[in-house]
């Protein structure tokens, strides 16, 4: 590791004014990506600004026909949720899955979104539900935020300070384990919501997190993991490396999806 | 039995401190003065080093100095060596290129070291190390084994990359009895190479006291004696009388402990030239780059059969990459420990094998757990398997039929099995898989929408390694004994010092048992000595399953001693014949009467010598032995592997794992136990999840946790451990060694139970699900076409 200033801000404004006057900073939230990097010597941030102490990032509550997670949320606080597995439990599922014990109490739904990677579970589920991201700056809805692969719209200076799902009646997410990383080899994420139908995939794409159009279209008919019978998406596009090819990754899109479907229908 | 003796699940005393957090490893160890070392290492795999300039980073802040391979040239610091000589079938001698510490002219492979930056902390060291420039001619490089003879030759002496063309068996009879078969089982396979990591990672710190030109090294060793014999003698570092090797706890092996590394070497060096401790310990990154790796055989097998199935002879030929430098043991492991394990637990006529060991960019390979063994495993379970399947005989009748039935029994590659019973293992195993209920659970199953498949492996291994005469004959350039010392204090407690080293195998516990039950005293009384040479007189070490089969014996060998000495001394005290003490439960009795005396007195006047004459009887309590085995010792068993696969997604789950294994006597059945679980997991995470991969620029692709999977809890059933035994006639104790077995045994039960659900013949390793899933996929478009 590099030599690196370390910032400890307890509000949000202080943070953006030390990301303001550090344009070589880095916001330190679980750190389980950022510190690995640090570690290898792959990244060379100027200072880490960690919001750990930053007040009023952390909870989940149900706000009307919302569940709003606070960016420094742990990914083991929001899967053992209360309120979020009484009402949806199929979101409360994705921060379950992540990694292991040790990366679930450490590691924050808002920094898993801002480093967008392509394997990581939340950008499905946030996808997946037509989220809405809230920084210090302003709301963005999810089809707006995710850039490609470890790309988003955050701009500099925005810090992510909550997230704002929409509560759907049926969600689901399965995944498909990296058998070394625990990452997203393939993960989906469905869910129904009146008429508005989502199937977001991580894992799979080249560019990152992506929705299926066509596969929401066929549960538009009937929101049933038969309508989803045969289907699959081409293997353009997907991510090939040792682990699965992209033939493989594409056909567990159409594989996980029924599964997820089914889930949600249960 | 006792509570504490041999046969007892007693807990582990090393355990409280491991759990605790005060285990004392390498890295734990705090010298005075001490400096870090960080290795500059060639991120090339073949590559000429045209300069190395150091300038820039012995100017930085904290940097005592920067070596380089010139300096160690100059120094005139020997290099590493194989101990292990293999002749070709022309006799000619093997291909011993080279292997310095560190580079000076040329690098081999990604990781191979060049320069050693030394500064006052390791932050400072890997700064510093980053500023020195190597400037590399770039070489073509090759790293698949298949391809090594026509690819780029890495040494002067090695031409075609080739090592040594070796052979073993008798190929006209071979042939003879191929031309003869009813049935002929053809088979490639390549034996996936495996990354050993230890949880401890390797770790050097050497000082150097210039008032008594004293060296000391602490180090992550499996045999202390024989890495400061290599260092001294071959490296030519210091006398050994001059250098000390100290390994304290160590966390895991494996084997990859077992060798002699560069790292060690330098940091000894360097400290004599700075006059300063100097520590390296690696990361995990640098361990994936350094550390040998295990396996990588390309192989391609036969099998001749007569109309039942009775098995008339075998023929393999393989193809073994040793990587870029030969390692301390490398060229035993696919020869002696490899071609003589063939036979399995059958009585086969005749066995040809040839193995062809070469040179590729990659990382060194050397001996991992099972070493040799896992690989014969694999070959002989799955042709044994298949051909069964091919011929429409059940696998389990084709072993039965095939079975070696009498013993000894001497196979055609050398090994003479002195005792086993393989239908006792097979049949106990069979009751607790409940085989007979498999078709039930296999429709059931179905119903589910799963595969569900059942694999076996009858294997065998040679453990106990190994009587010292025989192994010379073969090449070893070393005895394979073991000593040890009993050490009787005047108070009647007692310490063993043994040359067996334990890094997790439990020695300070079941090593206590066998002196606890021997001599009558308390466990707690005992202490087990190991891993330092100036306290330890010469051992060979722990691998290859040998430290209860040889290590034990030795100690049962210093325990007579001691019983006999402590008779003389009990003889004086009660006024008897020695002939007339009766030695029991801790007690010395005169035969007949009740005229008694106890362990604790008889040792307190064995050193105070106030009974008897000093000149008749030399006072004290010590002895000490050097047992040589008389053979190997061949544990055995049958491991069942029952599977479900996922047809949607290939992903193939672990139902329930079955291993009956006939270890000869056991001593702690709970380490048994632990020692059998921590096999099978190896086993299965080569059958299933891991596997090195270099791309075609020698680049470890696989060099992480991240991407290289080693097997977790989850990925694991419980297992049905049972036990049967024929003990060994080889040592005293019967004890046939435990720690390999499930590596050897799981590889081979995995593949030919996931083979069985899918209904292919054969599938790699590791059989991840997207392999199975594009099998699956292979033979649904035949059944369409």
């Amino acid at each position: 590791m590099y030599n690196f200033t370390f910032h400890r801000p307890t509000t949000v404004r202080q943070a953006a004014g030390l990301l303001a006057r550090n344009p070589e900073a880095k916001l330190l939230a679980g750190g389980h990506s950022l510190l690995p990097v640090m570690k290898q010597r792959l990244a060379r941030p100027s200072a880490l600004i960690d919001l750990s102490l930053v007040e009023g990032l952390s909870g989940v509550e149900q706000k009307g026909r919302s569940i709003v997670i606070g960016a420094m949320t742990r990914h083991a606080d929001a899967a053992n949720s209360p309120v979020l597995k009484e009402v949806m439990p199929g979101l409360a599922s994705v921060p379950a899955s992540v990694g292991d014990p040790q990366v679930r109490n450490r590691g924050t739904i808002g920094g898993s979104i801002a480093n967008n990677d392509p394997n990581a579970d939340y950008p499905a589920a946030v996808l997946g539900l037509g989220a809405t991201i809230i920084t210090n700056k302003r709301r963005i809805a999810a089809d707006d935020f995710f850039k490609g692969m470890f790309t988003t719209a955050l701009e500099d200076g925005e810090i992510i300070t909550k997230i704002s799902f929409p509560i759907a009646k049926k969600a689901a997410y399965e995944k498909f384990k990296h058998p070394a990383s625990g990452f997203a080899l393939v993960g989906v994420f469905v869910s129904k919501r009146g008429s508005d139908i989502r199937v977001a995939v991580t894992g799979a794409g080249a560019d990152g997190v992506f929705r299926v159009k066509s596969f929401e279209e066929a549960l538009r008919k009937r929101f049933a993991a038969k309508s989803l019978e045969g289907m699959t998406i081409p293997a353009n596009g997907m991510n090939s490396d040792i682990h699965a090819s992209a033939e493989y990754r594409a056909h567990l899109v159409g594989v996980l999806a029924r599964r997820a479907v089914a889930k949600a229908t249960a | 039995m006792s509570a504490t003796g041999i046969g007892a699940a007693v807990r582990r005393k090393e355990d409280l401190r491991f759990i605790t957090g005060k285990g004392q490893y390498t890295d734990d160890v705090v010298r005075p003065g001490e400096v870090r070392a960080a290795f500059v290492r060639s991120p090339h795999a073949h590559a000429r080093i045209t300069s190395v300039d150091a300038s820039v980073a012995k100017s930085m802040p904290g940097v005592v100095d920067v070596l380089t391979g010139a300096e160690l040239k100059n120094d005139k610091i020997g290099n590493l060596i194989c101990g292990w000589m293999i002749h070709s079938k022309d006799g000619s001698p093997m291909k011993m290129a080279p292997h310095p510490a560190l580079a000076a002219d040329k690098v081999c492979h990604v990781g191979d070291a060049v320069a050693v930056v030394i500064a006052e902390t390791l932050s400072q060291a890997r700064d510093a190390a980053e500023k020195v420039k190597v400037d590399y001619e770039v070489l073509p490089a090759v790293t698949d084994p298949a391809k090594a003879k026509s690819g780029p030759q890495i040494h002067e002496i090695a031409p075609n990359n080739t090592i040594y063309q070796w052979s073993l068996g008798d190929s006209k009879a071979v042939d003879a009895a191929f031309a003869g078969a009813r049935h002929i089982t053809k088979l490639d396979i390549i034996n996936n190479r495996l990354v050993p990591n230890a949880i401890e990672p390797r770790a050097a710190l050497a000082e150097y006291d210039s008032g008594t030109d004293q060296l000391t090294l602490w180090n992550t060793t499996q045999n202390p004696h024989v890495a400061r014999l290599v260092i001294a003698a071959f490296v030519g570092m210091a006398p050994e009388h001059k250098l000390r090797v100290i390994a304290p706890d160590v966390g895991g092996g494996f084997g990859s402990k077992i060798f002699i590394y560069p790292e060690e070497v330098v940091c000894l060096w360097a400290a004599r030239k700075m006059g300063r401790p100097v520590k390296w310990t690696a990361d995990r990154s640098e361990s994936f780059v350094t550390d040998a790796h295990g396996r990588d055989h390309v192989t391609h097998a036969e099998l001749a059969l007569d109309e039942r199935g009775k098995i008339l002879a075998m023929r393999v030929s393989t193809i073994a990459n040793l990587g870029a430098y030969m390692s301390t043991f490398s060229s035993s492991v696919p020869t002696y420990l490899y071609g003589t394990l063939l036979s399995g637990q059958y009585d086969i006529p005749h066995i040809y094998c040839e193995v062809d060991a070469v040179y590729t960019n990659t990382v060194p390979v050397d001996a991992y757990r099972g070493a040799g063994r896992p690989e014969a495993t694999f070959v002989v379970e799955r042709l044994v398997e298949i051909a069964g399947r091919q011929m429409g005989i059940d696998p389990v009748d084709l072993r039965k039929l095939n079975f070696v039935k009498t013993f000894p029994h001497q196979t055609p590659v050398i090994m003479a099995y002195d005792a086993g019973d393989y239908h006792a293992s097979l049949k106990k195993a069979l009751e607790l898989a409940d085989v007979k209920g498999f078709n039930r659970r296999r429709r059931e199953a179905a119903r589910r929408g799963k595969l569900r498949g059942l694999g076996y492996s009858t294997y065998i291994e040679a453990c106990g390694i190994a009587p010292s005469q025989a192994v010379g004959s073969l090449g070893c350039g070393v005895g394979l004994w073991e000593s040890a010392e009993v050490r009787v204090n005047p108070t009647g407690t007692v310490e063993v010092l043994t040359g067996t080293h334990a890094h997790g195998q439990g020695h300070e516990t079941t090593f206590a048992q066998l002196v606890s039950e021997r001599l009558g005293i308390p466990f707690e009384n005992i202490s087990i000595v190991h891993g330092d040479t100036d306290k330890v007189q010469f051992g060979m070490g722990t691998y290859g399953s040998r430290s209860g089969a040889v290590g034990m014996s030795a100690i049962v060998k210093a325990l007579e001693k001691i019983e006999a000495k402590a008779k003389k001394v009990a003889a004086h005290m009660l006024e008897a014949a020695e002939g007339d003490i009766v030695f029991k439960d801790g007690k010395f009795t005169v035969a007949g009467t009740d005229k008694s005396t106890t362990w604790g007195d008889v040792a307190l006047n064995a050193y105070i010598a106030h009974k008897f004459a000093g000149q008749d009887l030399e006072p004290g309590l010590k002895e000490t032995s050097f047992y040589d085995p008389i053979n190997f010792t061949f544990p055995a068993g049958c491991h069942i592997c029952e599977v479900e696969i996922d047809r949607d997604t290939g992903k193939t789950e672990i139902v329930t794992w079955t291993a009956v294994d006939d270890f000869g006597t056991v001593v702690n059945p709970m380490i048994v136990e632990g020692q059998v679980h921590g096999g099978i997991a190896q086993g299965i995470g080569q059958a299933l999840l891991e596997g090195a991969v270099y791309d075609n620029d020698g680049q470890l692709v696989t060099g992480s946790l991240m991407d290289y999977s080693m097997p977790h809890a989850h990925d694991l059933p419980s297992f049905r451990i049972g036990l049967t035994e024929t003990k060994s006639p080889s040592n005293p104790l019967g004890i046939k060694g435990c720690g390999e077995a499930g590596a050897i045994a799981a590889p081979a039960a995995v593949i030919n139970a996931i083979t069985d659900a899918i209904g292919t013949e054969d599938i790699s390793m590791p059989a991840t699900p997207q392999v199975v899933w594009s099998a699956l996929s292979r033979t649904q478009t035949r059944a369409a076409a």
